[in-house]
């Protein structure tokens, strides 16, 4: 069964389309990369799917029903920079958004979310940073406790924005596995990622993407050469069978 | 002195000027971390030609009326703003500085208007311009007091919501949360904190007790809640201050001592501040 399906999907940024015709079906429970270069369109394409910003066309379905109907089954992981770290929260507070969707509105967390809160964060190990102000917590920490709200989230589906950029080995270790206890758990996982030399270890299905989608399946099939060439253009160089180096060109 | 303080009517001010204080200092909270503090100030006197042309249509001092008039030019002049940063190469400190010069300008005109044209009892219209706590009225306080208790408790309900949405608003969006309408809720509390406190305040000022008190108050804490709460009380004291020394010194306006009040406490708060004041820091850098 797929967890997401996606057809016709068109975005435009002032009359520029930043994503064209995009489609694809990811099936429940596996590990997704979304590549492409700088500019393809990946974290947009994250955001439409989750209705942050308008699109001009497409249909999204979460267990083969509308999107909206499904809203609660979808946990979102942001890029880091995309706040205020200077926020007066702790890091606790910040894990126990997660919770909101399910608390309601205007009603207050209780014992049973805090302790959802500090389980989430035991388990990305930051229990000893609940109280810390976030601005005080390391890029790191800061992506630990992004993943500890996800996770007191309890969703079956998550997006993730570029999670591994400016992390330490620890952080790393820490979301391949969490990424790799939510598949287990039969949960779907689709990531936006740029390093082309970790696809292979991290993800078992892949999403080329440059504006439309150049190939979608699984890893071994798709994140070929030849796909490669035609996502990334001329700006990749080839080292070897299976190693790739992104080049810019000058 | 003790005279002027013990008069009813001076207790009842008091009152007001610190519900009004309390609660500039919460909503004001959210505003400056939602880095809108400059647009309140142009909301604030974008209410000047809204109380300007409810007072020539009808013709008498209505606060009610005033409240609608005022709302309707200061959520246009917000709406301008926006509409010049999206369809113009003008960027946004440009657009909110020719948008607040031109409404304040028209409130002005309006108000000469007013004094050369109309008749009947216009005294006290001037007044909203610095604030005068002097020439409220009973029934004047009382719509302070209630519209800030509702302002107030509007800001307890959604405090959660306010957090998310202005901390995170994809990730709140991506929730399911209504954003749209947290941050109309948001914008509303402001229009409403500035109309019922221009009388006191004034629309020149007013925004001062928004941004004055949450700054403050960061000093003093990483926590939002004890933020706000520590910003509606330095709100408090300074409306109280500020009503007090304007009552004393005959002719003082109130805003003006208000807003002095609140950059003392502002002063305080950046030397002494437990959390990044100047003292401590270089305190504990030295101890380190």
């Amino acid at each position: 069964m797929n967890a997401l399906s996606v057809q016709n999907l068109t975005v435009t940024y002032d009359k520029t389309p930043v994503l064209q015709h995009v489609g694809f079906d990811i099936p429940k429970g596996s590990l997704t990369g979304i590549i492409g270069p700088n500019g393809a369109g990946k974290s947009t394409l994250i955001k439409a799917i989750l209705q942050l910003i308008p699109r001009t066309s497409g249909d999204i379905q979460v267990y083969g029903k509308p999107y909206h109907r499904k809203r609660r089954l979808i946990g979102y992981v942001p890029q880091r920079s995309e706040v205020d770290w200077d926020f007066p929260t702790s890091a606790l507070d910040v894990v126990l958004m997660g919770r909101y969707g399910h608390i309601g509105f205007i009603k207050r967390p209780g014992k049973k979310e805090i302790q959802m809160a500090q389980e989430a964060l035991r388990k990305v190990g930051m229990e000893d940073y609940q109280d810390r102000q976030i601005s005080q917590l390391s890029g790191g920490q800061q992506q630990r406790v992004f993943l500890a709200r996800a996770l007191a989230q309890d969703a079956r589906i998550y997006f993730m924005d570029e999670p591994f950029v400016g992390v330490d080995a620890a952080t790393e270790k820490a979301i391949i596995q969490l990424m790799q206890e939510w598949k287990d758990e039969g949960k779907t996982v689709l990531v936006v990622h740029h390093d082309l030399q970790t696809v292979e270890d991290y993800f078992d299905h892949v999403l080329l993407l440059n504006k439309s989608p150049v190939g979608c399946g699984p890893t071994q099939k798709v994140f070929t050469m030849e796909n490669l060439k035609q996502t990334y253009g001329g700006s990749l160089k080839f080292i070897g069978e299976h190693s790739v180096v992104l080049q810019e060109r000058v | 002195m003790f005279d002027l303080l013990s008069n009813a009517n001076t207790q009842w001010v008091l009152i007001g000027s610190i519900m009004l204080g309390f609660a500039s200092g919460v909503i004001g909270s959210f505003v400056l971390l939602k880095k809108q503090s400059l647009i309140s100030d142009a909301m604030a006197h974008a209410t000047l030609p809204g109380v300007g042309l409810m007072y020539i249509m009808f013709e008498y001092k209505s606060i009610p009326l005033f409240l609608i008039g005022a709302t309707m030019t200061a959520l246009l002049a917000t709406y301008s703003i926006q509409l010049i940063i999206k369809h113009s190469r003008i960027k946004t400190d440009a657009a909110i500085g020719s948008v607040l010069s031109v409404f304040f300008a028209l409130g002005i005109v309006f108000l000469t208007y007013i004094s050369k044209n109309t008749s009947g009892n216009h005294s006290g219209l001037d007044d909203f311009i610095f604030g005068q706590a002097a020439s409220l009225v009973a029934s004047d306080v009382r719509m302070i007091t209630i519209g800030s208790a509702i302002l107030i408790l509007l800001s307890a309900l959604f405090f959660k919501e306010f957090k998310i949405t202005i901390f995170d608003p994809l990730y709140a969006m991506g929730l399911g949360l209504p954003v749209r309408f947290l941050n109309m809720v948001l914008l509303g509390l402001v229009v409403g904190i500035v109309v019922i406190g221009i009388q006191m305040v004034g629309v020149v000022l007013i925004a001062a007790l928004l941004i004055t008190p949450p700054l403050s108050a960061r000093y003093w804490t990483d926590q939002l809640g004890y933020m706000t709460i520590l910003s509606g009380i330095f709100g408090a004291v300074s409306g109280v201050a500020g009503t007090v020394i304007s009552t004393i010194g005959e002719g003082l306006p109130t805003g003006p001592m208000i807003v002095l009040s609140t950059s003392v406490i502002f002063l305080f708060s950046l030397l002494l501040g437990s959390k990044k004041g100047l003292i401590p820091k270089v305190v504990s850098t030295h101890e380190l």
